[in-house]
């Protein structure tokens, strides 16, 4: 049985990762397991300088989900390079580090930067909700998508991942920019874009007033999503939105996605990751799956 | 170091109208846990509820191995935990949280809490009292109806004051008035504060106002508890208004001085 894949050029033991933002640079959950087990580890989302995030509250929980308007907090790429790199070093795991910015220039000196340090790729965030400025401002039009992607592509030396927002009307043409723009791979989704109202105080419950909504709610729009996208590229898709267990990545990968990311379901059970690697190992063994690249994008439609 | 555990229900009892004490069996958990830290639960297998419930720790018997805490039933997730029979098994991670109330430098104590923000007192109290400090511990509550855990507090603090907003029970009117009126007396040389965010207030504004040394057990709406969501962030004192930094309630809390944050 092998569960091997070679994501973007990214040699992965298996098709897990843990996605950015709900892993920290992981050293609260190398309490709980050898991170060495993972295919990847994508970092907390890090930018050029230190950012600190957006006033609380920034969380609260919804039906099946929960909305987060965290805003980047993050130490800044010097800081991750001189303090959490090292140690995330240590483990026999992929190193994928999520980069966002608040314009071109600013994603290409970052990738700058990136070139220089010992990871094995970037997944570059055109995606997150919750800041005025870049982020999802590029990714939502196939141009922005494609400019973005095409500037950082020209720079880094390393495999390009490009992670996607939902909250536009045509996934597929966004992901075609990734395409066009050069990069090696797409992930997606990122979170949908949401409100939560206290009735009692009529405001919103998030200080941001709007935040991200993710967790299982948002999975069959994650698998419609990758799916559109696996019929308009050829690159791999990394997939997330809501996976909890090895059912829902064998979900996403019969959908179109080469890899699959556990994002806020590392919340709630440190242990999701590990679980969707057995998951998926049981799921190979029962169907006599010898390798599991030939699931990829096996679904078949009605 | 925070460890996963399926605790078994060893004993449970509503102590007043919709507040549950559970008592369950952690020995892991028990075993490295200070006053201050929290846990979290996970009350369904399924998905929704879909966070675990931060809850701060009651009491812990470190001999037996049992941990207790306390709860007020107030939407959906705490209602399933409340169902919860004996011999069932609780998923909990704990301990968590690094910022712990610490006495050791000092010898005498004032306790101050309100409402459902009493419960992590108790630990606090029974600990620095078994090592020999004066404690003594002024609780508030909006009425009679929901003054609790008086003989318990009774037997883990030198002088108990309770205090109602009513006056129906005890003192009346805010504990932390009756704390600042025995100041001068009896001169404690730090003050632990837990309970609703205008008590809270009014003790931060009082210590740091004269200088009084103060630790506050703080709340956040949380998202991991682990230190990995960053959700739970509070207001770092020393940052401008303009371009606030940030601690976070499960890392570098839930305990802080009072003096470090704003909130």
């Amino acid at each position: 049985m092998n569960t091997k894949v070679n994501f973007a050029g990214i040699e992965m033991k298996n098709p897990v990762t843990v996605a950015s933002g709900t892993f920290g640079y992981g050293r609260e959950f190398s309490n709980f397991f050898d991170l060495g087990k993972l295919g990847a580890i994508i970092t907390k989302g890090t930018s050029l300088k230190p950012k600190s995030g957006n006033k609380p509250p920034r969380v609260c929980e919804t039906a099946s989900g929960m909305l987060n308007s965290i805003g980047l907090q993050n130490p800044g790429v010097e800081y991750f390079a001189e303090n959490d790199l090292p140690n995330l070093r240590k483990y026999d795991t992929k190193i994928i580090v999520n980069a966002c910015g608040s314009s071109i220039d600013e994603y290409v000196e970052l990738c700058k930067i990136l070139n220089t340090l010992d990871i094995d790729g970037v997944e570059l965030n055109l995606s997150c909700p919750n800041v005025k400025e870049g982020c999802m401002a590029f990714g939502n039009t196939y141009e922005g998508v494609r400019k973005v992607t095409s500037s950082v592509r020209e720079v880094l030396q390393k495999p390009l991942i490009v992670k996607l927002t939902p909250n536009v009307t045509n996934i597929a043409e966004i992901a075609k920019g990734v395409e066009d723009g050069g990069a090696d791979a797409v992930s997606l989704i990122n979170t949908l874009l949401g409100m939560k109202i206290d009735i009692n105080t009529r405001r919103p419950v998030l200080a941001n007033n709007t935040g991200g909504l993710s967790g299982p709610a948002i999975k069959p729009v994650a698998v419609r999503m990758v799916y559109q996208v696996s019929q308009a590229v050829k690159i791999p898709i990394m997939g997330l939105g809501g996976i909890m267990n090895g059912e829902d990545a064998i979900e996403f990968m019969l959908a179109g996605a080469s890899v699959i990311s556990i994002g806020a379901g590392n919340f709630v059970d440190p242990y999701a990751s590990i679980k969707t690697i057995e998951g998926i190992e049981e799921y190979m063994k029962k169907n006599n799956i010898e390798n599991i690249t030939d699931i990829i994008g096996k679904v078949e439609m009605n | 170091m925070a460890e996963q555990v399926f605790a078994e229900l060893m004993d449970k009892k509503e102590i007043i109208n919709g507040i549950y004490k559970f008592s369950v069996q952690a020995d892991e958990i028990v075993k490295t846990s200070r006053p201050g830290n929290f846990i979290e639960i996970r009350v369904t297998d399924g998905i929704d509820p879909f966070l675990r419930r931060p809850i701060s720790i009651y009491n812990m018997d470190r001999e037996k191995g049992i941990l207790e805490f306390i709860f007020q039933v107030k939407g959906k997730g705490t209602e399933i935990l409340s169902r919860k029979e004996i011999g069932d098994k609780i998923d909990i991670i704990g301990p968590l949280g690094f910022g712990t109330f610490s006495f050791d430098k000092f010898n005498k104590i004032a306790v101050i809490g309100g409402g459902i923000g009493i419960f992590p007192l108790y630990e606090l109290s029974k600990e620095a009292k078994n090592s020999g400090k004066t404690v003594n511990c002024y609780l508030g509550f909006r009425n009679k109806d929901l003054v609790m855990l008086e003989k318990e507090f009774t037997d883990v603090t030198d002088k108990l004051t309770i205090c109602t907003d009513d006056g129906s029970y005890g003192e009346s009117g805010f504990a932390i008035d009756k704390l600042i009126n025995d100041m001068e007396t009896e001169k404690y040389e730090c003050i632990y504060a837990c309970g609703p965010t205008p008590m809270l207030r009014a003790v931060k504004k009082y210590a740091d106002e004269n200088n009084i040394k103060c630790q506050v057990s703080l709340e956040e709406r949380m998202g991991c508890g682990l230190g990995v969501c960053l959700g739970c962030a509070v207001k770092k004192a020393s940052s401008p208004e303009d371009s606030p930094e940030y601690f976070h309630v499960c890392k570098g809390g839930p305990v802080f001085n009072s003096k470090d944050v704003e909130f």
